[in-house]
């Protein structure tokens, strides 16, 4: 019965149909390959979504990560084509404390001056933004240019598969990658302090003052996490579709917040897990790509996008209220 | 003299020029229950604050054990064994009980990693030691306020409290939780913890306490036995004047019985209340009681046009009415004050002018754009005719006091020429003063300007003294209807507790 009342399991009920109806109308999709392949779509938007749940929790919301992210990548692969450096994991070091430092430029506005996440962020992120493109640089980084290290790195594949025409498929190794930080996020969230801190927060913020809490650090670590995941996801993404342009993840923040609600995270503060975001994120990215298989319009998309982002944020609003009453 | 556990030694403290508290004394005994008593403003949580840690005095001396004690953060007060139940618990609605009574210990030990298991061990060993039933996985969200403030309660007992200080304890709990809370209060104390009961209720102040310390204006005005008080002498010293208590009698007038200004028959909200049929004349004050849930606050809304699937009949003035909207109940002369003001009835951070005004505007934009120089009159007139402190009318009614702001919410309504009025608790949260004050206000509204008034409240003692008839509910009945100079405030509530 506790099992039944939990929202991870009626989102997983609610996926499982969603792909049996999916299956039905095409049978393609249960074809490994394809299977595959959404796999490999969850791996990027699902490491940004643990942390946009992480800032969930708190009470706060975060727009940035993607201009973090595509600053962090950019700047990452500009400096090892300047250095002509060609490596993988000393990058993907730089990118993530790139991440982390524009993280704690939002931790400080919204500890310091108390100001609204939301605002920070759409600040943080416009002025990310231009300032790569107008100092920065503007053109793409293509295939030939990229560095070698990240592009091998990036198709790496923890099984492969031969088809019968000769061509061969496999499932991306970055599937553990992700999935090791959301292993890693959950243990943050659920057994340590500053983990139960984010969520103390997001439940009450005067109580966990008086509890004696350092929202200091919870609200640092919290925005210094989110901003880093996002540098490490941007350049993990431009090694996976060997290609680095500066103009990317617009619009990204969007799926990956309505990933996170849909996963159960409550827009309000204080609830919210991470098997339920990776849950939301496959649910996302599913309907995505099979609206994509279907041939429907990406302005269509969009608006199934924006149409799941007010469903899951209305369902959620109406249970929250259902558990305070 | 230092017997005391602690002492507050003429304490002084300052905001931004005004002085808060000023030669405030008070001495807690190890192991008493003891009463701080004073209205809304006096300087009762500036005490609390002062005695928690949370405020440094700017003059004076704090003493524990008869020690001085020169500077006092939050964190050695507790060390010291005081710990405050603010009146919002400070509990964290999303997390489970077990989690939020582990919190501070984990904290205390300045943990960075969260053990489960000896998080339910602490809780289990905490909810044991206050001897109570607890779900410990039950999110808190989901407790009722009774529920909430016994895990506040099991928290706070868990540090070696030698003084917990309640702040207004019983404000939203109901006449049988009160009685449970006060067996929990004597059994703490029953292991030599020493309670501080912050309150402005007067007669659970001497149910339960064995000293009293009464202040006002930041300073104590009066301390002792309880056994020297009664309610009349507390209310003397925090008021600084005697008020008149007086039972409200109405005299019908001569000739025939006037017809009632409002009268229901039959009516009944589905699942809420039942077959429900009662006459109020012009200037009679009905009070009607009953426990929550007894479908009270279901007639009153009916009757405000808020449960358009009634069934039955009302009449106003003998005229029978529909009332499926607010507006159509506005429009037949009934005004309703809600329960909670606060969340229910005003517009906080607006002017006292729009709040007054906000179920007037269709009148005075009769023409499409508003009058506004008659809105400012009617405004002042109302300012004046409530007698609400303010130097304007712009000022946001979160400035004013509870007194203050129930006056603007009766305002608003006298200003749609109301001719019922329904008040849902309508003191509530109010100190005494104020409390006079609006009683009084009510008084004249029903004998001058021929009102007729339903009072709803769990206060027994207020409807007993302004009520010419009290009206008791169960189970979406009503069960008696007895005139006020037949009952007291004893009989009442003895009968009220029969309903279970």
């Amino acid at each position: 019965m506790a099992l039944l009342r939990r929202s991870e399991t009626v989102i997983a009920g609610i996926l499982l149909l969603a792909m049996v109806l999916i299956g039905t109308i095409n049978p393609a999709f249960w074809q490994l390959d394809n299977l595959f392949s959404l796999m490999r779509s969850n791996v990027i938007i699902g490491i940004m979504a643990m942390g946009v749940l992480l800032v969930l929790i708190s009470g706060g919301i975060d727009v940035s990560f993607p201009a973090f992210a595509v600053a962090a990548m950019y700047l990452t692969i500009k400096g090892m084509l300047a250095l002509g450096y060609n490596g993988v994991v000393l990058p993907l070091l730089a990118a993530t404390l790139m991440g982390l430092a524009f993280g704690a430029v939002n931790g400080f506005f919204v500890y310091k001056f108390r100001m609204i996440p939301l605002i920070v962020t759409l600040g943080t992120s416009a002025m990310v933004r231009g300032f790569l493109l107008g100092v920065v640089g503007t053109s793409m980084i293509n295939i030939n240019k990229m560095p070698t290290a990240l592009i091998d790195f990036g198709r790496t594949d923890v099984v492969s598969v031969t088809k019968a025409d000769g061509t061969t498929y496999g499932l991306t190794a970055m599937v553990l990658i992700y999935l090791g930080l959301a292993l890693a996020m959950h243990l943050v969230l659920r057994y340590t302090m500053i983990g139960r801190s984010a969520y103390a927060l997001g439940g009450d913020p005067e109580a966990a003052r008086r509890a004696g809490f350092d929202l200091r650090k919870t609200i640092f670590f919290i925005y210094c996490v989110a901003g880093a995941l996002a540098g490490f996801a941007g350049l993990l993404h431009s090694g996976m579709i060997w290609l680095a342009n500066p103009r990317d993840f617009v619009g990204l923040e969007l799926d990956v917040i309505a990933a996170v609600v849909l996963g159960g995270a409550s827009i309000f503060g204080g609830r919210g897990s991470v098997l339920g975001t990776m849950l939301g994120v496959f649910m996302l990215v599913m309907v995505k790509n099979s609206l994509i298989i279907m041939r429907v319009d990406t302005t269509w998309q969009l608006v199934v996008v924006g149409l799941i982002v007010i469903a899951a944020t209305a369902l959620s609003a109406w249970r929250d209220r259902r558990r305070a009453a | 003299m230092s017997d005391g556990f602690i002492e507050l030694r003429n304490i002084r403290k300052v905001f931004a020029g005004v002085v808060a508290l000023d030669a405030m004394s008070l001495v807690i005994k190890p192991g008493e229950i003891h009463c701080l008593a004073g209205e809304n403003g006096s300087g009762k949580s500036t005490v609390i604050k002062i005695m928690s840690g949370v405020y440094q005095p700017d003059g004076g001396e704090i003493l524990i054990d008869g020690k001085p004690i020169s500077a006092m953060s939050p964190i050695e007060a507790i060390a010291h064994g005081v710990q405050v139940i603010y009146q919002d618990f400070s509990l964290f609605g999303n997390l489970t009980v077990a989690e939020n009574l582990a919190m501070n210990v984990h904290l205390g030990e300045k943990r960075r990693l969260m053990n489960w298991r000896r998080t339910r061990a602490i809780a289990r060993e905490a909810v044991d030691r206050l001897g109570v039933e607890l779900d410990l996985d039950a999110e808190v969200a989901s407790l009722p306020t009774a529920g909430k403030q016994l895990v506040a309660i099991a928290r706070a007992l868990m540090s070696d409290a030698r003084l917990i200080i309640m702040d207004e304890p019983t404000t939203a709990l109901t006449r049988k939780e009160v009685e449970t809370l006060f067996r929990i209060v004597r059994d703490i104390q029953a292991r030599g913890i020493a309670i501080l009961f912050v309150s402005h209720k007067m007669r659970e102040m001497l149910e339960i306490s064995e000293r009293i310390t009464v202040i006002r204006n930041g300073r104590k005005v009066a301390e002792g036995p309880t056994g020297d008080f009664d309610e009349a002498l507390i209310t003397r010293h925090m008021t600084g004047g005697d008020i008149l208590n007086e039972p409200y009698a109405w005299i019908p007038p001569p000739g025939p019985p006037p017809v009632p200004r409002l009268e229901i028959r039959g009516l009944t909200v589905p699942g809420k209340c039942e077959d429900l049929s009662l006459a109020i004349r012009p200037g009679e004050i009905v009070g009607l009681s009953g426990l929550l849930g007894s479908g009270r606050t279901d007639l009153a809304l009916a009757l405000f046009g808020m449960v358009p699937r009634y069934e039955g009949e009302i009449l106003i003035d003998g005229a029978p009415v529909r009332l499926r909207t607010t507006q159509e109940a506005i429009d037949a002369g009934i005004a309703y004050v809600p329960e909670d003001r606060l969340t229910e009835g005003l517009f906080l951070p607006q002017s006292i002018k729009r709040n007054m005004l906000a179920t007037s505007y269709e009148r005075l934009a009769r023409r499409l754009v508003i009058d506004r120089s008659q809105a400012e009159e009617m405004t002042q007139g109302m300012v004046r005719a409530m007698q609400i402190a303010t130097p304007t009318a712009e000022k946001p009614v979160m400035q004013l006091s509870g007194g203050n702001q129930q006056r603007v919410v009766l305002a608003r309504w006298l200003l749609t020429d109301a001719r019922v009025l329904i008040l849902n608790g309508p003191t509530v949260g109010v100190d005494v003063g104020s409390k006079a004050e609006i009683h009084a206000k009510i008084r004249e509204l029903a004998q001058h300007h021929g009102l007729a008034v339903l009072m709803i409240s769990d206060d027994v003692l207020e409807l007993v003294q302004n009520c010419n008839r009290l009206v008791l509910m169960h189970r979406g009945r009503f069960i008696e209807d007895l005139p006020a100079a037949a009952v007291t405030e004893e009989t009442v509530s003895d009968r009220l507790k029969t309903f279970t």
